[in-house]
């Protein structure tokens, strides 16, 4: 049984913890605060084995887990601020604790005609989360990544003393914390500046397009003049078809444009979970001809070429969250999310690549394909200019491991990375390559945690 | 850690010696075990180091051989906290210490069945305890407990050894279902007839495998997080069959 909200402070319960991918479960000694005063009483910790912070665990493998050390869960402590701000400015600051969810953000930002300056495939993130993984999302290549988007942060250390933190002061400090995992200290708050939109629909434009090469050039040519872009391609497809994609770009519609949806109310916002993932999946309901039949449908029903249609923001950015606990649909085997990002000129490595997943038949639906803008100073954040494939692999495919280790060596060689937030397999040697700074990284982590008592099974597992 | 997909950094092996545990243990190298530890009775015996050798040829970077005497059960604790202590969490433990004997020899001698009794039975859960409070502390870990087909159902010819592998078994799924919730598990392994220096000279049994495939077995099963793997696997179904057979019959099939 997990604790009951805000009863397990001071009396930790061993509860085993997974990721999104459902594969690794370790145990922990489980707190969940209910206020940033009892968040800050976890500090400083005799635990043997270390802290962690948890959001909503959203990672897919073991980043939020901390084996036989604390992890405390930071759903709880989720007040938000929205800051007065003048009426023609750009943007609007908001100030959040780290167990704020983007999602409970949205339902209070889009009425007055604000939205989050990033938002990944999920709006059940946290935004301590958002900072650790610094995510990304569909506007990476105009707007880069969570954390260029912080006026500061504010981080408790080791010692249980707490410090603001932002581009401006110290930032060693800041960029080692976005996209740290965790592991320089436990984020309480952030102040995030957002952005206006026009109205709470987008419109949307929808290409096919038949094969690699055709959604490579599309995006090259097209995306500057789209806000927000994204492909989602069929892995399975093979021959000439390999690499067909439906790419889906847009922008926030004007007041105007959608008044045809939303009638008066510019602003109106409904997002729930329309349907829930039943408590029994037989393992294996995933399989090859499950998975091709979707991604035939899937691509068959897009319209070859679509534009101005107008989208709400629940379909245009987070279509998964309408159906809760669907990473249960892999049964109990669970699954993995491999996602990498691999310069731009290296689209031969991105072919070779494509044309492996899909010759070894790797069953994954919902593929992600997208081009980056500019990476920021973080050592550790994942985005950089080039292109980035995330696809779901339920983990009994045959002989998965020793694929994926063949994969990685490639975007290794081609000077690319894998996404730590998503990682829950790879190996240790590999991490200094990917992340050519970071011993910059733990040169800061060294100085504000000496002792390292903020650890993660991630860290364990990839020696960080 | 154990990763998603069932691959491990380090390996303790208690009964470093074991053919079958050191032929899983090169299959988890090959995957990225980095740190392995042989307890065997004596860590100087070229036996290990040969297996040592393999090992880091494979590209373990810390293979080490510590002293554990199976009968010894008094000391199990002590020499489990030390090796925890020395090279810190490990990822998965394997039990592979047993002896085989020879049922005619115990007929004659009951004190060395006891004995026997002692390595294969007693000398396994005064560890496997000790190996679970460690898990238990690091919150992950497996331990890999290798019982036999031969504990299924005893047999005229080695009930003594199908004995002490019926109880391991049972303690060993015990065991697991105290730790459910801890992070650590126990899986256990059923391995048929095994071609190996234990089995040397005798008759082979239907579906007699080598410790290669059933290491391959082992590894398949582990990774998709079975509790129960039998090695090779069409044994479930064999064995599925022959636990509930008639006596008088049981008798005749299981006569060699």
């Amino acid at each position: 049984m997990p604790p009951e909200p805000g009863a397990k402070l001071l009396v930790p319960a061993t509860t085993e913890l997974m990721g999104w991918g459902r594969t690794a479960p370790t145990a922990s000694d489980l707190r969940r605060p209910t206020s940033a005063v009892e968040l800050q009483r976890a500090l400083p910790t005799t635990s043997p084995r270390g802290l962690l912070a948890r959001g909503l665990g959203r990672s897919y493998g073991d980043a939020a887990q901390n084996s036989g050390g604390t992890v405390i869960e930071t759903t709880d402590v989720d007040a938000f601020t929205i800051h007065d701000s003048e009426p023609g400015s750009s943007t609007v600051l908001v100030t959040a604790e780290a167990g704020a969810s983007i999602d409970r953000m949205l339902h209070a930002l889009v009425p007055q005609g604000l939205f989050v300056p990033v938002t990944p495939g999920t709006r059940y993130v946290t935004v301590g989360g958002a900072i650790a993984a610094d995510i990304h999302g569909k506007n990476h290549h105009h707007k880069g990544s969570w954390c260029q988007h912080l006026e500061s942060l504010r981080l408790q250390l080791a010692d249980g003393s707490v410090v603001d933190v932002g581009p401006e002061r110290d930032p060693d400090l800041f960029w080692a914390t976005a996209g740290g995992m965790g592991l320089t200290g436990v984020i309480l708050e952030a102040t995030i500046r957002c952005p206006r939109i026009g109205s709470s629909r987008l419109l949307v434009d929808t290409d096919r397009a038949p094969d690699l090469d055709s959604v490579l050039e599309l995006m090259s040519s097209g995306d500057h003049a789209y806000d927000y872009s994204v492909a989602w391609i069929d892995l399975m497809a093979t021959g000439k078809s390999m690499g067909r994609s439906v790419l889906t770009r847009g922008r926030f519609a004007t007041a105007e444009e959608a008044a045809p949806k939303t009638g008066r109310d510019t602003f109106a916002y409904k997002a729930g979970v329309i349907a829930n993932t039943p408590p029994f999946i037989p393992p294996g309901l995933l399989n090859k001809l499950s998975i091709r039949a979707f991604n035939e449908l899937w691509f068959r029903k897009a319209p070859a070429e679509r534009r101005d249609e107008l989208q709400t923001i629940p379909t245009f950015f987070h279509p998964l969250d309408m159906v809760g606990g669907w990473n249960r649909i892999y049964g109990p085997g669970g699954f993995l999310q491999w996602q990498f990002v691999i310069p731009f000129g290296t689209e031969a490595t991105l072919t070779r690549i494509i044309g492996e997943l899909s010759k070894a038949g790797c069953t994954s639906f919902l593929a992600v394909l997208k081009s980056f803008g500019e990476g920021n100073p973080a050592p550790l954040s994942f985005p950089a200019a080039g292109w980035t494939l995330a696809l779901d692999i339920p983990t009994g495919v045959p002989g998965l491991g020793p694929l994926l280790d063949h994969l990685d060596d490639l975007v290794a060689e081609a000077g690319g990375r894998i996404y730590l937030a998503k990682d829950s397999r790879m190996r240790a040697e590999l991490v200094g390559t990917m992340y050519p700074r970071l011993d910059d990284w733990r040169a800061v982590r060294d100085r504000v945690d000496p002792n390292r008592v903020f650890r993660s099974d991630l860290a364990r597992r990839l020696g960080l | 850690m154990r990763d998603a997909l069932g691959a491990v950094q380090s390996v303790l092996v208690l009964g470093g010696n074991s053919e079958i545990a050191i032929a899983i243990t090169e299959r988890l190298v090959d995957l990225r075990c980095r740190t392995v530890v042989l307890a065997v009775r004596d860590p100087l015996s070229p036996v290990t180091a040969t297996a040592a050798d393999a090992l880091r040829a494979r590209g373990a970077t810390t293979v080490e051989a510590v002293g554990f005497d199976a009968l010894a059960s008094e000391s199990h604790s002590g020499v489990i906290d030390e090796t925890f202590a020395r090279f810190g969490d490990f990822d998965l433990v394997i039990s592979a210490f047993g002896v085989l004997g020879d049922q005619e020899m115990f007929n004659n001698d009951p004190a060395a069945a006891a004995i026997a009794a002692s390595t294969n039975f007693v000398g396994a859960v005064s560890s496997s305890l000790a190996v679970a409070t460690r898990l238990r502390a690091q919150g992950h870990g497996v331990l890999m407990v290798i019982t036999s087909v031969a504990g299924v159902r005893a047999r005229a010819d080695n009930f003594v050894y199908g004995s002490t592998k019926a109880g391991l078994d049972a303690f060993a799924q015990g065991l697991g279902d105290s730790l459910v919730g801890s992070g650590a598990r126990v899986v256990v392994v059923r391995p048929g007839f095994v071609h190996t220096r234990m089995t040397e000279g005798m008759k082979p049994a239907p579906f007699a495998a080598t410790s290669d495939k059933i290491a391959d077995a082992v590894i398949a099963g582990f990774g998709k997080g079975r509790e129960i793997i039998w090695a090779p696997p069409i044994l479930a179904l064999v064995f599925g069959l022959l636990r509930h057979l008639p006596r008088s019959l049981w008798r005749k099939v299981s006569a060699r």
